[in-house]
């Protein structure tokens, strides 16, 4: 199976088929999707998306880092990471349609 | 967040639009992704994040209740990451 990458051109190409709106608006209202997702995120919401996922926004404490090239420490400041829980769908649809 | 609150959103945005489109369009976005991910694809929303499938080798497992040795076959996760805009938006940057 060779490895494709799709883009927001992809997305917004299923939203023109499926929905029959301009090339344009659907570009315009899948980036409105994922700006709306960024914005609840960034201000510490989680974002649960039914049969899809979950997004949530979690507090990592400082700590001591170190340079593997150098060996050397540096001080991680602590800072807020996105984490990703696929659905069990997803998870089911992946793994169904990735097997040999 | 949840999905009908995003789907009201961007129907507040696109008075234009029938609710039930808007629900459509919102559906097929992310229909889109698990069906790239299920075709062994890679999505990349710049800014945003990357979606990809991870292979898990297959191992020994256990039974943590009965120790008891179980094999798991090879499988595939999906995995998010998280664009660099948004990992600097989450702090403050």
């Amino acid at each position: 199976m060779s490895e494709k990458t799709l883009t927001r051109m992809d997305l917004s190409e299923a939203v023109f088929r499926e929905v029959g709106l301009s090339r344009n608006e659907s570009a315009q209202l899948v980036e409105s999707v994922l700006n709306h997702m960024s914005d609840a995120l960034v201000r510490g919401e989680s974002v649960k998306i039914s049969s899809f996922g979950t997004f949530g926004v979690r507090d990592k404490a400082a700590r001591i880092g170190r340079n593997p090239k150098t060996g050397q420490e540096v001080p991680i400041h602590p800072r807020r990471v996105l984490t990703f829980r696929p659905s069990h769908l997803m998870k089911d649809r992946v793994a169904a349609g990735n097997k040999r | 967040m949840i999905r009908s609150e995003l789907v009201q959103k961007i129907a507040d945005e696109n008075p234009h639009l029938y609710q039930r489109d808007v629900e459509r369009i919102v559906n097929t976005i992310f229909e889109e992704i698990i069906n790239a991910m299920a075709d062994g694809n890679r999505v990349e929303l710049r800014g945003f994040g990357a979606f990809s499938v991870k292979k898990r080798d297959a191992r020994i497992g256990r039974n943590p209740r009965t120790g008891e040795s179980v094999k798991v076959e090879e499988k595939h996760v999906p995995f998010f990451k998280t664009g660099k805009l948004l990992r600097d938006r989450l702090n403050g940057k």
